[in-house]
C-alpha cells in the first residue's frame, strides 16, 4: 500500500519540526528518512503513524486521507526507538497483546491466536523465547520482538524510528541485512528513519535527506551519493573536501581552482563552493597540467581497503583524499612530504 | 585494599551506635512502652478494652473513614498523576503544588476550613441547616477531613513512577488497536501497581491516624464521632491509661503493618526495576 505525504507541516511552540513536506512512498518499497537529529525524520514518521497530527497537509494511504483515522484503526506497524515492549508481559504475551485486544468479534482464538505469535516468533527466530521477559533479552532480540510485535495486527506499513539505534556495530550490521531480507520476503510499504547514511544506503530502496524539517533531496542511494541536489546532502553523506570562491561569467574561481561553470554565464560575481569526494581527488608529486593545489599529508592511515591520507593546504585547511592500495603503493608518500591535489570531479553550488 | 571512602573502625563505630542508641530511645522503647501498658493489666483486660462499646464505636468509625477515603483518594490519585505524568496542559505546575497542599497546611486548619464551610456560622451551615444535614461533628464532617488531609498520598506516590515510564508503552498499545480503557488495565495499571500499593498503604495508615484535623470536626460525641486517635485521647485525660494505651496499640499494630508492607512493596519494586535493567548486549 502506497504512502503519500502531502504538504504537512508541524510545528511545536515556535519551532517548526515538518516545514511543508511532501513525499511518495511506492508500495512494497523500503524508504529510508535520513537526516541529523532535529531535521524533523521523527515527527514526519509519528505523523504517517498518526500519533502526531500534522498542523497542516495531509496523509494518504493508498489515496485514501487518513486525518479522520486514528492511529488505533490505520493499521501501521510501529517499532519504537527504544523498542517499548511491555516490559511485566512475556514475549509471547507482548507479540499477542495487538490479537487479545480486539473487539469480541473480530478477536481470533486462542488457539489461532498461538499459532499465529508463533509462527511470527519463528520469522524473527525467537520462538525459543517465548516465555522470557523483555528484560531478559540481549538489544538485537528486543528489537526483533518489536518488529514481531507489530507485524501481528497485520499492518498496511511498517514505520521504524531508528531500529538499530541502540544497537552496538556489529549486530546493527547484521540486523540490517537480516530488515532487508525480511522486508524482500514480505513486501510491505516500510518507512524507517535513521541518522546513519551508511545504513540508509545499505538498506533503503529509496532515501529522503531531511534537514530543518524539509526536504532536501529524495532518490536511490546512488543518485543521492553520486548526484546530491544540495550542499547540505553533499557533506551530510560521505566525506567531501571543500573548495570556497566565487562564479562568474561561466566560471568557477575556487581557491587555488578555475573551471568552467556554464551555469552562472552572469559577469555578477556570486559566492560558491566546490566539493569532491576523497576517492575522487589525484594526488601526485608533479603539477600536471594546474587546476590543482599544493597539500602537506598529515597522516596516511594504510589499514583496509583503500588507504586515507590527511592532507592540509597552505591555510592550514585539512582534507581528505583516497587512494586504492595500487594508487598508494605507486606514490610512496611519506608524511609531511608535499603533494599536488587535483579533483577529478567537482561539484559546484552556488552559496545562498 | 582499602577503599577510597572507608572511614576508620572507630568512627564508623561510632556513628552506628549514636544511630542504634537513637532508633532505641526514640522508637523501639516508646513502641515496646505502649504495648507494655496495654498489657499491664493482662490480656484479659487488654480485650475487655477494646471490647467496651465506645472503643468498639471508634475502631468502627476508623474503618468505615479509611474505607471511603482510600478508595476516593485512589482514584483522585491515578487520575491526577495520569494527567500530569502523560498531558501537557496549562497550570499543570500549579495542580502539582495543590496536590501538596495538605502537607504544608496543619491539620489543624483542614479542619478548620470545614467548619468555616459546612458549620452552624459557616458558609453554605444554613443551606445544611435548612436541609437537616448534619456536616460538622457528624461523621461527613470525619470522612471529608480525613480525605483532604490523605489526598496527597497515592498521587505523589504514583507521579515519578509514571513520568519515569515515559509514554511509549501506551503508545505502542495504541497503535496496536487497544483503547483507552484497555491501555490503562492492560499496560499502565500493571507497570504501576507496587507505585500504587505503597500509595495505599500509606494513605491507609494516615487515614486511620489522622488526630488534628479530625479533631476539629468531630465534636468528640463518645460512641458517635470519636475515632481511634480520638477515642485514645479521651481515655487518655480520664486517667483511664491502661484502657488508653491498648487502643492505641492497635494505632501502633497498624504502624508496624504499614512499615512491613512499605518494605515488602520497596523490595519488589526494586526488583522489578533492577530485571528491568538492559541484559547483555548480543543478537
Amino acid at each position: 500500500m502506497s504512502i503519500e505525504v502531502r504538504n504537512v507541516t508541524k510545528k511545536f511552540g515556535s519551532f517548526t519540526a515538518v516545514d511543508d513536506v511532501s513525499v511518495t512512498v511506492p508500495a512494497g518499497e523500503l524508504v529510508a528518512l535520513l537526516g541529523p537529529s532535529g531535521s524533523g525524520k521523527t515527527s514526519l514518521l509519528r505523523i504517517i503513524a498518526g500519533l502526531e497530527a500534522p498542523d497542516a497537509g495531509a496523509v494518504f494511504f493508498e489515496g485514501e486521507d487518513q486525518a479522520q483515522r486514528d492511529v488505533r484503526v490505520r493499521r501501521v506497524g510501529f517499532v519504537f526507538q527504544h523498542y517499548a515492549l511491555f516490559r511485566h508481559m512475556t514475549v509471547f504475551e507482548n507479540v499477542a497483546f495487538g490479537l487479545r485486544v480486539r473487539p469480541r468479534g473480530a478477536r481470533p482464538s486462542a488457539a489461532d491466536i498461538r499459532a499465529k505469535v508463533m509462527d511470527l516468533l519463528k520469522l524473527v527466530q525467537l520462538d525459543w523465547l517465548a516465555d522470557r521477559r523483555p528484560s531478559e533479552l540481549s538489544g538485537g532480540q528486543r528489537q526483533r520482538v518489536a518488529l514481531a510485535r507489530a507485524l501481528a495486527v497485520e499492518p498496511k506499513v511498517l514505520l521504524l524510528d531508528e531500529p538499530f539505534g541502540s544497537l552496538d556495530a556489529r549486530i546493527r550490521r547484521e540486523l540490517r541485512r537480516w530488515l532487508r531480507r525480511l522486508h524482500d520476503d514480505i513486501r510491505l510499504t516500510s518507512v524507517f528513519v535513521t541518522h546513519d547514511q551508511e545504513e540508509a544506503l545499505d538498506v533503503a530502496d529509496r532515501v529522503v535527506v531531511m534537514n530543518r524539517g524539509r526536504i532536501e533531496q529524495m532518490g536511490t542511494p546512488q543518485e543521492v551519493f553520486e548526484h546530491p541536489a544540495t550542499p547540505f546532502v553533499m557533506t551530510f553523506i560521505g566525506q567531501s573536501a571543500v573548495f570556497a570562491g566565487t562564479v562568474q561569467g561561466g566560471k568557477a574561481f575556487l581557491g587555488p581552482l578555475a573551471v568552467d561553470y556554464p551555469a552562472h554565464l552572469h559577469d555578477e560575481s556570486r559566492p560558491a563552493s566546490g566539493y569532491a569526494r576523497p576517492h575522487e581527488l589525484e594526488v601526485s608529486r608533479v603539477e600536471n597540467g594546474g587546476g590543482g593545489l599544493w597539500v602537506t599529508l598529515r597522516h596516511a592511515s594504510p589499514a583496509g581497503a583503500v588507504v586515507k591520507l590527511e592532507l592540509s593546504d597552505a591555510e592550514g585547511r585539512s582534507l581528505q583524499a583516497e587512494l586504492t592500495r595500487e594508487q598508494s603503493e605507486a606514490l610512496q608518500a611519506r608524511v609531511g612530504e608535499r603533494l599536488y591535489v587535483k579533483p577529478r570531479k567537482l561539484r559546484i553550488f552556488v552559496d545562498g | 585494599m582499602r577503599r577510597a571512602l572507608t572511614e576508620p573502625p572507630v568512627v564508623r563505630g561510632t556513628l552506628l551506635a549514636v544511630a542504634v542508641v537513637f532508633l532505641a530511645l526514640f522508637l523501639v522503647m516508646p513502641l515496646a512502652a505502649v504495648f507494655a501498658q496495654a498489657l499491664e493489666k493482662g490480656l484479659g483486660a487488654y480485650v475487655s478494652a477494646l471490647r467496651a462499646p465506645d472503643a468498639w464505636a471508634a475502631i468502627r468509625l476508623t474503618l468505615l473513614t479509611a474505607a471511603v477515603a482510600v478508595p476516593l483518594n485512589l482514584v483522585f490519585g491515578l487520575a491526577a498523576s495520569w494527567a500530569i505524568a502523560k498531558f501537557e496542559f496549562p497550570g499543570k505546575g500549579t495542580l502539582l503544588t495543590l496536590i501538596d497542599l495538605p502537607f504544608a497546611v496543619s491539620p489543624v486548619i483542614s479542619g478548620m476550613i470545614f467548619v468555616l464551610l459546612f458549620g452552624r456560622q459557616g458558609l453554605l451551615g444554613p443551606w445544611l441547616g435548612a436541609h437537616d444535614l448534619k456536616v460538622i461533628f457528624a461523621v461527613p464532617g470525619i470522612v471529608l477531613a480525613t480525605v483532604f488531609v490523605t489526598f496527597p498520598f497515592v498521587a505523589r506516590e504514583l507521579i515519578p513512577v509514571m513520568q519515569a515510564l515515559g509514554n511509549e508503552e501506551e503508545e505502542a498499545a495504541r497503535v496496536l488497536g487497544a483503547g483507552g480503557g484497555q491501555i490503562f488495565l492492560r499496560v499502565t495499571l500493571p507497570n504501576v501497581k507496587w507505585g500504587v500499593l505503597y500509595g495505599v498503604i500509606l494513605c491507609n495508615a494516615r487515614a486511620m491516624g489522622e488526630f488534628g484535623a479530625v479533631s476539629v470536626v468531630s465534636g468528640h460525641i463518645r460512641g458517635l464521632t470519636n475515632t481511634i486517635p480520638l477515642h485514645v485521647e479521651i481515655l487518655y485525660n480520664e486517667y483511664n491509661f491502661q484502657a488508653a494505651f491498648a487502643v492505641a496499640s492497635l494505632l501502633a499494630f497498624l504502624a508496624l503493618v504499614t512499615l512491613l508492607a512499605r518494605s515488602l512493596v520497596e523490595w519488589r519494586s526494586r526488583r522489578a526495576v533492577r530485571s528491568d535493567e538492559p541484559a547483555r548486549e548480543a543478537a
